[in-house]
This record gives C-alpha cells, structure tokens and sequence, in this order.
C-alpha cells in the first residue's frame, strides 16, 4: 500500500470513528485521532498478522497499552477484515462486546488493556517468551505519553533493556496532551527520549502523522539487543481543525453539527489526497 | 510455632513434623519444570525468600528475575502465559497481592491468562516485621476479584498437589504459602482436588473449618476436645474460592456448632464466606471465625501472633468450648 493509499484509508477511518463514537455517544476522540495513523501502519504494512493468521504462535502482537483509545483500533481492526464494520455500531451499547477499553472478546485483540501503565510490562512477557522458544515474532505496544507517568512503566523499561529484549518496540502517542491539560504541564515528563535512552532503549522519533517516517521507524531493524521506542510525535484530535490540540477533545463526543463540520473537513481532505 | 503441649497432642495422634509448604513448593515446581520447558518462575529479588535458589541453578532459562518490581511481576507473567507459558509469579504476599493487584485483576484474571501467582511467607509468617510485610487482606481483595482460584495448603501434600493442580490449570491460580514446618496432616490415599474440601476428621458436635497453617491446630484442638468427650469435625478447606458450599453446608446441618479459622482478617476471608454460605442456604447454627480483628495487628513471631489471636491449639479449643457452652450441654 502506497503512502498516498494509506493517507486516503486513515482519513476514511477518522470518518468512521467519529460516526461510531457519535453513534455510542461516548469514546475518545481526542486520542484516537491521534494515533489512528501510527495503527494505520501498524496494521497494513508492518504487523505480521491478519484474521486468518491471528491463531499462528509465531503472530506479531500488539498490545495497546492506551486502551481508552480503543475506537482507533476498532475501526483499523474491522477495516482489516477481523470482523465486520458494522458491528462497531454496538459500541458501549448493553451486553455488546465492544466495550469502551480493548478486550480479548473482539478478534484480533491481544490482551485486555485500560488501566494505564500495564501494555509494557505484559510485552516484556511476550518478548521473553518469544526469546525463549526462538519464535520470529515482534511484540509491539503502543503507550501515550500521559501515561508514562505510571511507575510500572519504568519497570518494565528496565526489565525490557536488562533482558536485551530486541524484538520489542514500544510507540508512544506524543500529542503532549491529557485529559487535564498539557502533560507537561499536568507533571512534566520530558524529555522522553532522554528518559528511554538512560534506560537503555534506542529511541526513534518521527512525525506521527508521516506514513513514511512512521515506517522506517518500525522497519528498520533494531539495534542488536536493545529494545526500541518509537516517540510519533502527533496531534491530538488530528484531521479535525477544531478537535487538534484541543484538552477538552480527550473523552469529548461531537454532537451532530459538530460531527458533519468534522465530517465535512475529512471530505475535503479525502478529495485533496485523491487528486494529489 | 507450637507449644510443647501442642507437639505432645501431635506425637500422640501420629503426626510427623514436615518441612515448610514453601519449600515443598520450590521442589514441587522445579519437579514438574524439569519435565515441562514451558513452566517458568518469575521472582521479584525473591527467589531467596521463595526457596527458588536451587531451581535458578537448576534451570536458569526457566527463571526471569525482574528485580524489586512487583506491578512488572505480575504484568510479566500475564504476558508469559498468554504465549503459551505456563508461568509461576512468586512474590511474597503481602506485596503481591497489594501492590500488584491491579496487574492481578486485569492482567491476569480479566484477560483469562493461565498464570499462576504464589504468595509466599503469607498471614504473618512475617510476623514480627510489622503490618508492612503481613497479608491479612489478599484473600478478601482475590474474592472480590472474579475469575481466580484461591487454594491455601495446610501441609506438604497439600502444596504439592495444590502445585501440580495449579501447573494443570486453564484459569488464575492464586496459591498462599507461610514458611514454617508443617506437620504432615493426610493419609498416603487422600485424594485432592481445587475446589474439595479434605475432611481430616469425624465429628457432629462442632465444626472446625480452617484454611492453610490454622488447619493443624484445629486438629489439635479436637484432639484436646475429644479428651473431654467433644467430637468435632475437621476440615481443610485449602481452596477457599471456589468454596466447598455442599462441604460447609454439610457441616452446619450436622454440627451443633461451625467455627472457621484463618491466618487473616476475619473481615472477607473464609470465615465470612462460611457464613454467607450457611444464611443463603438457611441454615442457621451457632458460628465463629477464629482470625485477626480488624485492628493493629500485634507483632511477634507467628506463633505469638496466633497465640495471642487463638488460632493456637489452645485458642481453638476455648472457643470451640465458648461457643458449645452457649448452646447448653451434649
């Protein structure tokens, strides 16, 4: 899939989160727009996975440590073929299975993830267990940057460069915004990228929004036994001019004017990148 | 731990003093990962307290140490056993089972991952180290926590069946170990299963239900009692979740009287989950729980903490007599 190909299919899932957070009434829209991209190349050009291969041992996995952002990889899942579209329109709905945070009910989700600061540690488990069966398989997992402010990040970190574990790659979500305010004014954790080089990773950082940056990224091999972390830096509420850079878009629902301006804006951008 | 009237009932009833759970533990485990590559111990600078020492020279590739981390513990361990692992999280109680819970109740129970975590030195086998290092509550937080078995051997056959069942298991095992000598309580043909309450001896004129380490003194206790005409029944009900309903039931139908024991808070371990076991099923007997109130727990070694709680032998044997002297005489 070309980049331009790949920009078109990112701009038509953000037309489609927002219908479905819309349609719920609740999500978070702020954050999945952020990162809808980075799952965009997750997904089409650089996971070793698909519906058919999701029960295969030697799978890529991913865990999405930011679980609230769930909706993004709903709808990259269900564009994937892991199950159909239309079943996204039961989201937070009664009994539906497609809760609000990622579960192993849905096809194609690793591990149930929410509570902020527990991807990384489990992808430590399945990097060593990889090791330990001399299995091809990558683990990935994506973290946002506000959530690096829980502690069992760090531990994980560590553990990840003590075990030389590289067949892991951490993607944090750098919009520099939580549901507060600025994180780095909520409580300062930069410089990230200082942080995970002290802690022995190798450390990457793209435009998260660059189809092409984001997979170099994550193509090129990793350093022999140093894990590898990918800062994207992003824009939170991305593709929406009135959503981007806006704290309040973190769990907020557009209502219905608010969803056509989105959609409006998405459309324009849609016809930009075919002619492009 | 016992008192040499405690010992001299235990000589006259037969029973041979074994080692601690926790180190059947560690021999159980290495046991059965000789045999399976795919078992694997996860220790937090906690393989010394977990007797895991030889197993880490033994197997070294079957050992990830993480370092004083518990949260990583637990989130390692869920992520080992959900790529076909079968691994064993050890980390003493009181830590694992507070600072990990979250990794616990998502991690590990929420994703439906077959890991196994063990709390070892648990109650207050660390007794004298103060409130930081007892575990009185991880029973009630892991009962309020859905899809995790709760098993508490009360000697070495215990453990080690407990070890294997875990081992076997498809869902979360929690296993609860102390660390002091046990005295060998079953016969060489007891038969256990998660989930089977072992009934160690006769009786209808009380009920001793105990859980883990309490579980000797209550059949001490009615070895006292039996002295003085009182027959008491006496089961180990190592698996406190899923409880043994029909075996509690049964004892509060034929007993004059049911009184629980347990090396934890009396609030939300398997006391209370005997006595909403019995008033759900209506039936209404006269009922204690032997544990530790819910107060500043006193310090010591355990078997002061026990003496001064009565979960001793002797403890035992006066409320199993408080509570028979209340109903009028046999």
């Amino acid at each position: 899939m070309t980049d331009q190909e790949l920009q078109r299919k990112s701009i038509e899932l953000r037309k489609t989160l927002l219908r479905v957070i819309f349609n719920a009434g609740a999500g978070h829209t702020g954050g999945g727009l952020s990162c809808l991209d980075i799952l965009n190349v997750l997904y089409n050009r650089v996971l070793r996975v698909s519906p058919e291969t999701f029960n295969d041992p030697h799978r890529d996995r991913y865990v999405q440590s930011k679980g609230h952002s769930v909706e993004a990889l709903y709808v990259v899942l269900a564009d994937r073929g892991f199950f159909p579209s239309s079943q996204l329109d039961t989201l937070c709905h009664y009994r539906s299975p497609f809760v609000g945070h990622p579960t192993r009910k849905i096809p194609g989700i690793e591990m149930n993830t929410g509570a902020l600061g527990h991807g990384l540690s489990i992808c430590v488990g399945m990097a060593l267990a990889a090791r330990m069966d001399a299995a091809p398989y990558r683990v990935f997992t994506l973290l946002g940057d506000g959530e690096l402010a829980e502690g069992s990040n760090w531990e994980a970190a560590m553990a990840a460069a003590h075990y030389r574990l590289d067949n892991l790659i951490a993607l944090i979500d750098h919009n520099t915004l939580q549901i507060t305010g600025p994180t780095r004014e909520v409580c300062c954790n930069e410089p990230l990228d200082e942080k995970w080089r002290a802690f022995g990773w190798t450390v990457r950082t793209v435009n998260g929004h660059d189809f092409a940056q984001l997979t170099t990224a994550l193509q090129t091999p990793p350093e022999p036994g140093k894990p590898t972390c990918v800062i994207a830096n992003t824009v939170k509420g991305k593709g929406v001019s009135f959503m981007e850079g806006v704290a309040k878009w973190h769990h907020g629902v557009p209502n219905k004017a608010e969803l056509d301006q989105a959609l409006a804006e998405l459309d324009a951008a849609l016809s930009v990148a075919s002619v492009s | 731990m016992f008192t040499p009237a405690a010992k001299a009932t235990a000589e006259k009833l037969g029973l041979t003093l074994g080692h601690p759970n926790l180190e059947e533990f560690a021999a159980t485990l290495e046991e059965l990962a000789r045999a399976n590559p795919n078992i694997i111990a996860v220790t937090s600078d906690s393989r010394g307290s977990g007797k895991l020492g030889p197993f880490g020279k033994a197997l070294p590739k079957q050992l990830v140490e993480v370092g004083i981390a518990e949260q990583n513990l637990v989130g390692v361990t869920a992520g080992l056993a959900a790529c076909g692992k079968k691994p064993f999280g050890v980390s003493p109680a009181c830590f694992l089972t507070a600072r990990s819970l979250e990794q616990i109740k998502n991690d590990v129970c929420y994703s439906d991952v077959p890991a196994v975590l063990a709390g070892i030195s648990a109650g207050v086998s660390y007794g004298a180290l103060g409130s930081t290092h007892h575990s009185l509550h991880d029973i009630a937080t892991l009962r309020a926590i859905h899809n995790i078995s709760i098993v508490v051997p009360a000697d070495n056959f215990e453990t080690h069946e407990a070890v294997r069942a875990a081992a076997r298991a498809e869902h979360p095992v929690y296993l609860r170990f102390g660390k002091a000598p046990m005295y060998t309580l079953h016969k060489p043909d007891a038969r256990f299963e998660i989930g089977k309450a072992i009934t160690l001896r006769e009786g209808t004129d009380a009920a001793l239900i105990a859980t883990g380490e309490t579980v000797v003194h209550c059949l001490l206790a009615a070895a006292q009692l039996a002295e003085r005409g009182i027959q008491c029944r006496v089961i180990s009900m190592h698996t406190v979740k899923p409880l043994d309903v029909d075996a509690v039931l049964r004892a509060g139908r034929e007993c004059r009287a049911v009184i629980t024991a347990e090396e934890h808070s009396v609030h939300g371990g398997l006391g209370e989950a005997c006595a909403a076991a019995l008033l759900r099923a209506g039936v209404h007997v006269p009922f204690r729980i032997a544990g530790i109130p819910d107060e500043d727990t006193v310090t010591g070694a355990q078997a002061d903490i026990f003496r001064h709680y009565g979960l001793s032998m002797e403890g035992l044997t006066a409320t199993v007599t408080a509570a028979l002297s209340r109903i009028g005489p046999i």
